[in-house]
C-alpha cells in the first residue's frame, strides 16, 4: 500500500474507533443530566439510580474516549503534517477552545465521580451539567475544523502555497459550521438515547420482578422520548446539511446521488449502486424531481452533475451507498422510536400490556444501528471530499506524511484498539454483573 | 517583544508547567507501584492523588500539542514528520495507562495490573517525552530534499539521549517525592512523609549530577547550544542557589511543632529552581525550534491567528480558574478526602 492510502486507513481507523466513545461521551451525559433533573423534580429514586449507573458506564467509556481522543489529536500532526501546517495558521482557534472544553469536562468529571459524597445535591447537578456541556462543546468545536475542511474560509492562498489575509473567526464560522456541527451534536444525543434504550429493552426481554420491570420501563420511556425528538431534529438538520452541500460542495452531492448530468427536475436515487462503467445508478429507486426539491426547495432547481467537474476531482462512487445507509438508518430509527412510543401510549400505559418481543428486539438493535449511522456519516463526509483534504486547497496526497514507517505502527494501534474494545466490554459486564440494579435499589431504600 | 518571542515564551511556560505536573503525575504512578500495599500507606497516598488528577494532566499534554500547532505550524510539520515513531509509542503507552486508570476504579480485579502498567509507563513515557530535547538540538534529523526523517539508529546509540533520559527520570522522581512528601504531610501520614522525604534526600544530588553530565557530554552538533548556555550562566547559578536552599530546607525544623522538614517550602523552592534553569535553557535555545532547520521566525503562525489565540487563552483561563480552584479545594486540601481511612 502506498503511504497516502496507509495514512488514510490508519487515521480512519483511529477516528472510527474514537467516534464510538466520543459519541457516547456526548450522548450519555445528556441522559444523566435529564435523569438527575427528573429525580430532583419528581423525587423518584429510580432516576437517581439511573443517573448513578449511567455515570458508571460513562466513566468506563471515558477511559477509552480520553486516550483515543488524545491519539487522534496528536496523530493529526503525525500523519497529516502538511495539513496541520495550514490548520495551525488558519483554524487552530476551535482546537484551542476545545482544550478548554476538555478541561471543563475533565475537572467536573473528577469532581462528580470522586467527590460526589462530599458535595451538596445541587452541586452534583451542576457538575454533571458542566461535564455534559464540556462534552458537547468539544464535539462542536472539533467538528468546526472538519466543516472548515469541507467549506474552507477565512484565508487566501498564493499559488506557491503562502497563506495570507487570515481571519480566524471567519474560518471558524465557515459556511457549513453551524449546520454540520449541529448535526454532529444532535446525532450524538440521538445515539446516546438509543444506546440507553437498547440496554433497557434488552433488560425487559427477560422475566423480572415488577419493581425492576417498572425501573427499566421508565428508562426505556425516557430514552425513547429523547431519541424521538433527537431523530426528528437530526433529520431536519441533515436535510439542511444536504442543502449546504448543494451550495458549497456540489460534486459531493452529485456523487452522493450518483448524478452525472447537470439538470433541473433532478431525480432522487434511493438504493442501488453507482456503476463506474455505465456511469449511472443501477438497481436504485428513482423519485422524479425529488433531488431538485430537496436541494433548494424548488422542483426546477438546477443540480450539478459530476460531468460538470474534472474527472480527477470526482469523489469515489461508493459514497452513494454510504449516503443511503446514513439517511436510511436515520429514517428507520425515527420510525422505530415513533412506533415504540405509540405502542407504549396505547398498550403499555393504558392497558398494562408488555412490549412484544419483536419490538423489544428491534429496540435492542437501535443503539448499534444509530452508531453505525454515525460511522457511515463520517466516512461519507470525509471520503466524499476526496481527493481533497481541504476542499480545493490541499489534496490528501499533499497533506500526508512522507514517513514510510506507518505499516508497523498501524498494526500496533490495531492491536491497541482491539485490546481496548475487549477490555471495555469485559469491564462493563463485570461491573454490572457484580452490581445489579436490585443492589442499588436496596441501598437507596435501606 | 516580538510576537514570535511572545509565542515561544507562552510555549515554554506551558512546557514548564506540564513538565512539573507531568513529573508529579508519572512519578506518583511509579511510587504507587513501588509502595503498593506498603505499611506506611505511601502507595495509597500516591494513588489517592493520582485518581482524580491524571485526566487533567493528560489534558495539559494535549494542550501542549494544540498550542504548538497553533503558534508554530511549521514546527508541527517538522516535528510531526520526524517524531512519528517516538510519539506513536508515547500515545500507545498513554492509552493503555489511561484506560487502566479508569478500569481499575470500576473493577477491583484490575488494580494490580493498573499499578504495574502505570508504574512502568510512568518511567517510559517521560523518557520518550524528553527525547524531543536532544532531537531539537540537532544532529539527529536527516534532510533529503523535501523529506526530513529521524536518524533512529544514531539517536538510540547516542549517550546524550540516555543522559537526558537520566536527568528526566531523576528529576521526575525527585519532584514527585517532594510533592508526595508534602501531600503525605497534609494527609497527616508522618510515616509516608518520612519515606518520601528520604527518597528526596537521595534523589536531589542525583538530579544535579545527571544535569552536569548531560551538559558535559553534549555531542559536537550541539556546540551552538553549549556556547549559548554559557552566555546564560547567571540563570544556572541562581538555579543552583535555589537548589541548595530547597535541599537544605528538607532538614529545617517544622513550624511550632516537633518534626523535621517543611515539605511545602521545599517543593515550591524546587519548582522555582527548575523554573530558573528552564529560563536559562529556553533563552539559550533561541531562536531555534529544531537546530538548524527551523527557527521560531520561520515556524510562526499567521499574526491574526496568534492574536485571537492569545485572547482566547486569557478568556479561557479566566473562565476555568474557578473550576481549578474548586478542584484544588476538593482533592488537595479537603481533609475529608485526604484523611479517609
Amino acid at each position: 500500500m502506498d503511504t497516502v492510502v496507509l495514512a488514510r486507513a490508519f487515521f480512519g481507523t483511529s477516528l472510527g474507533f474514537h467516534i464510538i466513545f466520543a459519541t457516547l461521551g456526548v450522548g450519555i451525559p445528556l441522559m444523566i443530566v435529564i435523569a438527575e433533573i427528573i429525580h430532583q423534580v419528581k423525587g423518584d429514586n429510580d432516576y437517581a439510580i439511573m443517573a448513578k449507573r449511567w455515570t458508571k458506564a460513562f466513566a468506563v467509556l471515558l477511559g477509552v474516549a480520553i486516550p483515543s481522543g488524545t491519539i487522534v489529536g496528536v496523530q493529526l500532526s503525525l500523519l497529516w503534517p502538511g495539513f496541520m501546517e495550514i490548520v495551525g495558521k488558519v483554524i487552530s482557534l476551535p482546537f484551542q477552545i476545545e482544550i478548554f472544553a476538555f478541561f471543563l469536562e475533565a475537572l467536573f468529571m473528577s469532581i462528580y465521580v470522586y467527590a460526589a459524597d462530599r458535595l451538596p445535591r445541587y452541586f452534583r447537578l451542576i457538575s454533571v451539567f458542566f461535564v455534559a456541556l464540556g462534552a458537547v462543546a468539544s464535539a462542536i468545536l472539533i467538528s468546526a475544523v472538519n466543516t472548515w475542511m469541507n467549506t474552507p474560509a477565512g484565508f487566501k492562498i498564493k499559488p506557491d502555497g503562502t497563506i495570507y489575509d487570515v481571519n480566524p473567526w471567519d474560518a471558524f464560522f465557515n459556511p457549513s459550521f453551524l449546520s454540520s456541527s449541529f448535526h454532529v451534536a444532535i446525532t450524538a444525543y440521538m445515539t446516546g438515547a438509543f444506546a440507553v434504550a437498547s440496554v433497557a429493552a434488552f433488560k425487559l426481554l427477560k422475566k423480572r420482578s415488577d419493581r425492576e420491570r417498572a425501573y427499566h420501563l421508565k428508562g426505556l420511556f425516557m430514552s425513547l422520548t429523547v431519541a424521538l425528538v433527537m431523530s426528528f431534529v437530526s433529520a431536519v438538520s441533515g436535510h439542511h446539511s444536504a442543502q449546504i452541500l448543494h451550495q458549497h460542495s456540489p460534486e459531493k452531492l452529485a456523487a452522493a446521488e450518483g448524478l452525472f448530468e447537470t439538470q433541473r427536475y433532478a431525480p432522487l436515487a434511493i438504493g442501488g449502486y453507482t456503476d463506474p462503467k455505465t456511469e449511472e445508478v443501477k438497481y436504485g429507486i428513482e423519485i422524479p424531481w425529488a433531488l431538485s426539491w430537496l436541494a433548494a426547495g424548488r422542483f426546477d432547481t438546477e443540480v450539478k452533475g459530476l460531468y460538470e467537474f474534472p474527472r480527477e476531482t470526482w469523489p469515489p462512487f461508493y459514497v452513494h451507498t454510504l449516503f443511503n445507509l446514513m439517511v436510511g438508518i436515520g429514517t428507520l430509527l425515527l420510525g422505530l422510536a415513533a412506533v415504540a412510543l405509540t405502542y407504549w401510549w396505547f398498550f403499555v400505559k393504558k392497558r398494562g400490556k408488555p412490549f412484544p418481543k419483536w419490538l423489544l428486539w428491534s429496540l435492542v438493535l437501535s443503539g448499534p444501528l444509530s452508531m453505525l449511522g454515525i460511522e457511515f456519516g463520517w466516512v461519507f463526509s470525509c471520503s466524499g471530499r476526496q481527493p481533497w483534504t481541504i476542499y480545493r486547497v490541499q489534496t490528501t496526497a499533499e497533506a500526508a506524511t512522507k514517513n514510510e514507517d506507518l505499516g508497523v505502527l498501524f498494526l500496533l494501534f490495531l492491536f491497541l484498539y482491539a485490546l481496548l474494545s475487549v477490555l471495555t466490554v469485559l469491564i462493563l459486564t463485570a461491573y454490572f454483573k457484580r452490581n445489579p440494579v436490585s443492589k442499588d435499589m436496596e441501598k437507596i431504600q435501606g | 517583544m516580538s510576537e514570535e518571542v511572545l509565542a515561544i515564551l507562552m510555549m515554554w511556560t506551558f512546557i514548564f508547567i506540564y513538565s512539573i505536573f507531568g513529573s508529579i503525575d508519572f512519578g506518583a504512578g511509579f511510587w504507587a507501584m513501588i509502595y503498593n500495599n506498603h505499611r506506611t500507606m505511601a502507595g495509597r497516598i500516591a494513588n489517592r492523588f493520582l485518581s482524580p488528577t491524571w485526566e487533567i494532566t493528560n489534558t495539559f499534554l494535549v494542550l501542549l500539542v494544540v498550542a504548538f500547532v497553533g503558534f508554530f505550524p511549521k514546527g508541527a510539520y517538522t516535528l510531526g514528520t520526524v517524531m512519528l515513531v517516538p510519539v506513536s509509542l508515547i500515545l500507545f503507552l498513554l492509552a493503555i495507562r489511561s484506560a487502566f486508570m479508569v478500569f481499575s476504579y470500576s473493577v477491583q480485579g484490575y488494580r494490580r495490573t493498573m499499578f504495574i502498567i502505570s508504574g512502568i509507563s510512568g518511567l517510559l513515557i517521560p523518557s520518550l517525552l524528553i527525547a524531543v530535547l536532544p532531537i531539537s538540538q540537532g544532529g539527529f534529523i536527516s534532510v533529503d530534499g523535501d523529506t526530513q526523517s529521524l536518524l533512529l539508529g544514531k539517536l538510540f546509540t547516542s549517550p546524550t539521549l540516555y543522559l537526558y533520559v537520566l536527568f528526566g527520570l531523576t528529576s521526575e522522581l525527585y519532584l514527585s517525592s517532594l510533592f508526595l512528601a508534602d501531600y503525605a504531610r497534609v494527609s497527616n501520614r508522618e510515616e509516608a512523609y518520612r519515606l518520601y522525604r528520604s527518597n528526596a534526600i537521595l534523589l536531589g544530588p542525583l538530579t544535579l549530577l545527571s544535569a552536569l553530565f548531560t551538559l558535559l557530554f553534549m555531542p559536537p552538533e550541539s556546540r551552538w547550544l553549549i556556547d549559548n548556555l554559557m552566555d546564560q550562566k547567571i540563570w544556572f547559578i541562581l538555579s543552583l542557589l535555589a537548589f541548595l536552599v530547597a535541599y537544605a530546607s528538607i532538614w529545617w525544623p517544622k513550624q511550632n511543632r516537633p518534626g523535621i522538614g517543611r515539605p511545602r517550602f521545599t517543593l515550591l523552592a524546587t519548582v522555582f529552581q527548575y523554573g530558573l534553569a528552564s529560563i536559562g535553557y529556553g533563552l539559550a535555545h533561541l531562536p531555534y525550534i529544531v537546530f538548524p532547520e527551523l527557527t521560531i521566525y520561520e515556524a510562526f503562525t499567521a499574526k491574526e491567528t496568534f492574536y485571537s489565540l492569545m485572547i482566547m487563552y486569557i478568556v479561557g483561563l479566566a473562565i476555568l480558574a474557578p473550576g481549578f480552584y474548586i478542584f484544588w479545594r476538593l482533592f488537595l486540601k479537603d481533609k475529608r478526602y485526604l484523611q479517609q481511612d
